[in-house]
């Protein structure tokens, strides 16, 4: 019979610094800094266990923990939303490991780590976007061997992705792909953007923000530095698009947002608001009145707050 | 034991230390060009600018082969790194991951450096070379991601010929070496992907 013995009250259990050892933050950076090099090109590392399984981006994880230090302030968004789960969680998981400063405003942010989407509010020079990513490869739905995609970029054989594209026009009219639309970088690899709406593709050119894209189950760190030409593939006669609603945010009413389609009943009735959770508030913080924006003071649901 | 052969302290708080470091490093590989600083105050060994030993105590380790000029590898530089960080020094440039190179030294040649392969761009050398300043020579414009435009930097003490071997180095891409410039505490970056536009 095995007897455990339970832990003396004083022992608590203790990480390092932002949990990761020393020595994979360092081999993280230096992963980190070729990838920085090699802008769109998927850098190999040796991506750890972390304390949640694989999928709820544990490669954002990796790298944020890797890059972050008590100057920072971190915010985590998770399709946009600041308050969903696994922003909270991941949220928590830097102020109790490294004892994050953390915000929901993008604008002093520092790191920003994301799933899915780009902050509305424009990028500044000196923030960094750590972007979760499940599916690092864009040719892995077009050719399953690793060893193959390899040669692929390696000689910049794109051919079957302009044929993928050109499929889609041939059967449907248009390029159906609708996220992690596939990019240009640096006219040289083409690389998946994770799977952000194709509305935020053009944010990523020339952003003054540095990019870094973490997929811990794939093991792949990739990056794009400031002011790096970022193309949407497309053709001539078939050019990149993104997407439009015919109605702005009800709550905000902003129209030039993306917006998530939201079923309130069951007879067909919807709405339609912005993803971005922070965008959304402080457009209404600023006197932004959607149509559907039910005003809970008025009804005397809550209290009103004085300003 | 005399004072020469003591091997002097790295990081006092390794941890904060080569975070802030490689935060140094990754903007100065981010932005090629601009002129970064590291704070942390170490005495470097001789022969090692202070910024190149923080570099490698931020990035070497038992993974990373490190290639110093003979002279700095059978001195106090050697056995510093040997010490801090248990890289191996390598005899073969290229077999390194990281190396050291005198700015004015006429050898090695950045072609002497592991490019990396068609396959693995990211295997190549991150070359630190130590130079006199990085501010006040002739100006070169450098253009390529990270820099809005152009911008220009003025590092003196390279050797003739440097921006030539940078702009062979650059033909590459996406293979090629990455360099680091150190002079004191400060670090200017030109990665693969830099291209110069102009040198005078």
């Amino acid at each position: 019979m095995t007897i455990h013995k339970a832990p003396a009250e004083d022992t608590k259990p203790a990480y390092n610094y932002a949990y990761l050892d020393e020595q994979t933050k360092r081999m993280i950076r230096r992963a980190l800094l070729k990838a920085v090099a090699v802008p769109g090109y998927q850098v190999p590392f040796g991506s750890r266990e972390m304390p949640l399984a694989r999928g709820w981006g544990t490669g954002g994880i990796q790298v944020t923990a890797a890059i972050i230090g008590p100057a920072d302030t971190l915010k985590v968004i998770d399709q946009g939303a600041d308050d969903t789960t696994n922003a909270v969680s991941i949220r928590k998981f830097f102020e109790r490991t490294a004892d994050a400063r953390t915000s929901e405003v993008t604008d002093e942010a520092t790191i920003i780590q994301t799933r899915h989407r780009i902050p509305e509010a424009p990028l500044k020079s000196g923030q960094i976007m750590v972007y979760q990513v499940p599916t690092p490869e864009p040719l892995r739905r077009l050719e399953p061997r690793e060893a193959e995609t390899r040669k692929m970029h390696a000689w910049a054989e794109y051919g079957l992705m302009q044929v993928k594209l050109y499929e889609d026009i041939a059967r449907y009219g248009e390029i159906t792909k609708t996220y992690d639309y596939p990019v240009m970088v640096n006219g040289r690899y083409v690389m998946a953007p994770s799977p952000i709406p194709k509305f935020d593709n053009p944010k990523m050119h020339m952003s003054p923000a540095l990019q870094l894209f973490g997929a811990g189950r794939e093991k792949r760190i990739y990056a794009l530095p400031p002011y790096t030409s970022v193309r949407s593939l497309d053709f001539e006669d078939h050019p990149f698009r993104i997407q439009s609603w015919t109605e702005p945010c009800g709550l905000c009413g902003a129209a030039d947002s993306y917006l998530d389609e939201v079923v309130i009943d069951d007879r067909g009735g919807r709405m339609f608001v912005c993803s971005d959770s922070h965008y959304c508030e402080t457009r209404r913080a600023e006197g932004h009145r959607g149509t559907m924006l039910g005003d809970a003071a008025l009804s005397g649901l809550v209290e009103e707050t004085t300003p | 034991m005399s004072v020469q052969d003591m091997i002097a302290p790295g990081f006092s708080d390794p941890v904060f230390q080569s975070q802030a470091a490689f935060r140094a490093l990754l903007a100065a590989l981010s932005e090629p060009g601009t002129l970064q600083r590291v704070t942390v105050a170490i005495a470097p060994p001789e022969g090692l600018a202070t910024a190149t030993a923080t570099a490698l105590l931020t990035l070497a380790d038992y993974e990373t082969p490190v290639w110093l000029p003979e002279a700095l590898r059978n001195g106090p530089a050697g056995a510093w790194l040997r010490f801090h960080c248990g890289a191996a020094l390598v005899d073969e440039p290229a077999s390194a991951a990281f190396a050291v190179i005198d700015g004015a030294a006429g050898t090695p040649a950045l072609s002497a450096f592991n490019p990396g392969n068609d396959q693995f761009p990211d295997r190549s050398t991150t070359v630190f070379v130590q130079c006199a300043a990085l501010e006040g020579g002739a100006e070169t414009t450098l253009s390529g991601p990270g820099i809005p435009g152009t911008r220009k930097v003025a590092p003196q003490g390279l050797r003739a010929g440097f921006w030539a071997e940078v702009r062979e180095n650059g033909a590459l891409y996406p293979l090629g070496v990455d360099l680091v410039l150190c002079h004191g505490d400060g670090m200017l970056g030109l990665p693969r992907t830099t291209r110069i536009e102009e040198a005078r």
